[in-house]
């Protein structure tokens, strides 16, 4: 139930026991990767040996508020309209 | 019982850079809502994130000059949380391996003779979040981006603060060196240099820490005083009634001058980092890091100690006048013109400083320039003009903008030093005050200055005071 609400995922009792039994299923899986002997071998965070993309700091265009919001309905003054969020 | 005060500081640095940190839209202050944003800070589908070389570069600086070790590999991890003003719901930070570690600073603290070493846990880089504005009256919030993406860094001190004056002492240094880095505008109004302080209270001589509490909103350096002060004596009195302190996170009102409980952001601690996998690693070589180590400016602890020992000047004039590096600059600027260290430093320190804090300018807009006000004292120096003049001089200086020699011509200002025309002066001077010649040959040789006064008078503050000294005592022998 935490993982859901950390991932805003609502979910009844069913679910949560589907759930957790194949979470328990992936876990058990992600284990075996456990035996292989890592002594020595640096953590990975990619699959590419590549480092270094950078850009330089130059502006570029915008996108411009109007497109920039056409994606929503929920708008004003050029802001974003969301449910209120600090009471 | 007695309580000491533990504070650990997180102060968010904004770097100076023309675009963003992970796309190339612009940072700059104020623009119209949402009007510098593009896919990759509003966080379309399909966008990604390229790394401002820049904003490396200028982390790697504040790394550099703050004692840390620049790690030769960091990585850029997710900071998993929901809030409106981080579209993508995370934040790129660096969490497992930041740019820099185990630095520190050492603080002067006012009354104490010896420095105090602050540890440095971490400098990390992140992009900031967007700005959020709540509706008073309707249940909606507005949210701008136009800040998200804008490149940080974050410096996490060790809890090695016992005072509000510590706190204030290391953010005041911190501030100074980002600025003479040139890698932060140090704006603390518009929210350039941010500062978060963890507070708590353990009895004295106990090693466990205290129950900390967050305070946040604290944009200047007497607000982040009044905050922590205010935060001390309130943990202080829950504890001596046998309460609890509550681990939260707590807003500074300015003006009510107190803070108040903030509803926590909900799990807030779960933040689920993982290596961001649009990102690559930054790797800094050799070459790189001599070219940074190569570019870094005298920083303000060394130029301070090079103008006390260099120039003789005192501890606090030399911490005046090393709080800013334009300032600094400034100063040396006008010891080019005028190489009378004592003249320039009260010059500068009082006159000058005096006039930008009447005003509420900033250095950079000072109305007298560092050659102009050389000029005024070079002029002051070979005697064109005495003190007083030069004080008129320049307050005409600052209004008009002119220099410093057509003031004098024009009204006329030159020093008088002449001693045939202050001869007459004196006479006159003499001439009409008769009693006091009287009591002054009677042994009353206080009346000298009564005498100074009314020749100055007379010349209207013209006249050289080392001549008509010399022509008074002359006169009156």
């Amino acid at each position: 139930m935490h993982v859901a609400g950390l991932a805003r995922l609502h979910m009844d009792e069913g679910d949560v026991e589907r759930m957790a039994t194949q979470l328990g299923t992936i876990l058990a899986y992600v284990d075996t990767l456990k035996e292989v002997d890592t002594e020595g071998v640096a953590p990975m965070s990619h699959a590419v040996h590549l480092v270094n993309a950078m850009r330089e700091d130059t502006v570029g265009e915008h996108l411009g508020v109007d497109i920039g919001l056409s994606g929503t309905e929920e708008k004003e003054d050029g802001h974003f309209l969301v449910p209120k969020i600090v009471g | 019982m007695d309580f000491e005060t533990v504070i650990g500081l997180e102060v968010h640095v904004q770097l100076k850079t023309a675009s963003k940190i992970f796309c190339s839209c612009s940072t700059a202050f104020g623009a119209g809502p949402n009007a510098h944003t593009c896919p990759v800070c509003l966080a379309l589908p399909g966008s990604l994130p390229v790394l401002n070389k820049k904003a490396a570069e200028m982390a790697a600086k504040a790394v550099l000059a703050t004692n840390c070790t620049l790690n030769r590999e960091s990585r850029f991890d997710r900071k998993n949380y929901f809030y409106p003003d981080l579209p993508k719901a995370y934040q790129i930070s660096q969490f497992a391996m930041p740019i820099g570690e185990h630095g520190w600073l050492d603080i002067e603290v006012e009354g104490r003779p010896e420095k105090k070493r602050i540890g440095i846990t971490r400098i990390h880089m992140e992009e900031d979040a967007g700005k959020s504005s709540h509706d008073p009256f309707r249940p909606v919030s507005l949210v701008d981006l136009n800040r998200a993406g804008t490149p940080l860094i974050e410096v996490v001190s060790e809890p090695d603060m016992s005072s509000p004056a510590e706190a204030v002492a290391y953010l005041r240094q911190l501030h100074a060196i980002v600025r003479y880095l040139d890698v932060c505008d140090g704006n603390m109004e518009e929210g350039s240099f941010r500062c978060d302080a963890n507070v708590s209270l353990r009895p004295k001589g106990e090693t466990k820490l205290g129950t900390r509490t967050e305070l946040k909103n604290l944009n200047s350096f007497r607000y982040i005083e009044k905050a922590i002060h205010y935060e001390i004596k309130r943990q202080e009195s829950i504890l001596r009634s046998g309460g609890k302190i509550i681990q939260e996170t707590r807003l500074w009102d300015s003006v009510k001058n107190q803070s108040f409980s903030m509803r926590s952001k909900e799990e807030a601690h779960d933040y689920r980092y993982f290596p961001d996998p649009d990102l690559v690693p930054l790797v800094l070589d050799e070459d790189w890091i001599e070219e940074l180590k190569k570019n870094l400016p005298e920083l303000p602890e060394i130029r301070k100690a090079r103008f006390m020992e260099s120039l003789g000047l005192k501890g606090d004039d030399a911490a005046t006048l090393t709080a800013s590096r334009e300032l600094a600059d400034y100063f040396e600027a006008c010891l080019e013109k005028c190489s009378n260290v004592r003249r320039c430093t009260s010059w500068v320190a009082v006159h000058l400083l005096g006039l930008l804090n009447a005003r509420g300018l900033s250095i950079e807009k000072t109305p007298v320039s560092a050659k102009a006000l050389g000029e005024l004292l070079q002029l002051l120096e070979k005697g064109d003009i005495n003190d007083k003049i030069a004080r008129e001089v320049f307050e005409d200086m600052a209004k008009s903008g002119r220099p410093a020699e057509v003031i004098i011509r024009e009204k006329g200002l030159s020093q008088v030093s002449d001693s045939s025309e202050l001869e007459a002066a004196v006479q006159k001077v003499l001439e009409e005050n008769p009693a006091e010649v009287e009591a002054y040959k009677g042994g009353k040789t206080k009346l000298m200055s009564f005498f100074m006064g009314k020749v100055m008078k007379a010349t209207r503050g013209q006249a050289n005071p080392k001549v008509v000294t010399e022509l008074l005592q002359r006169m009156l022998g």
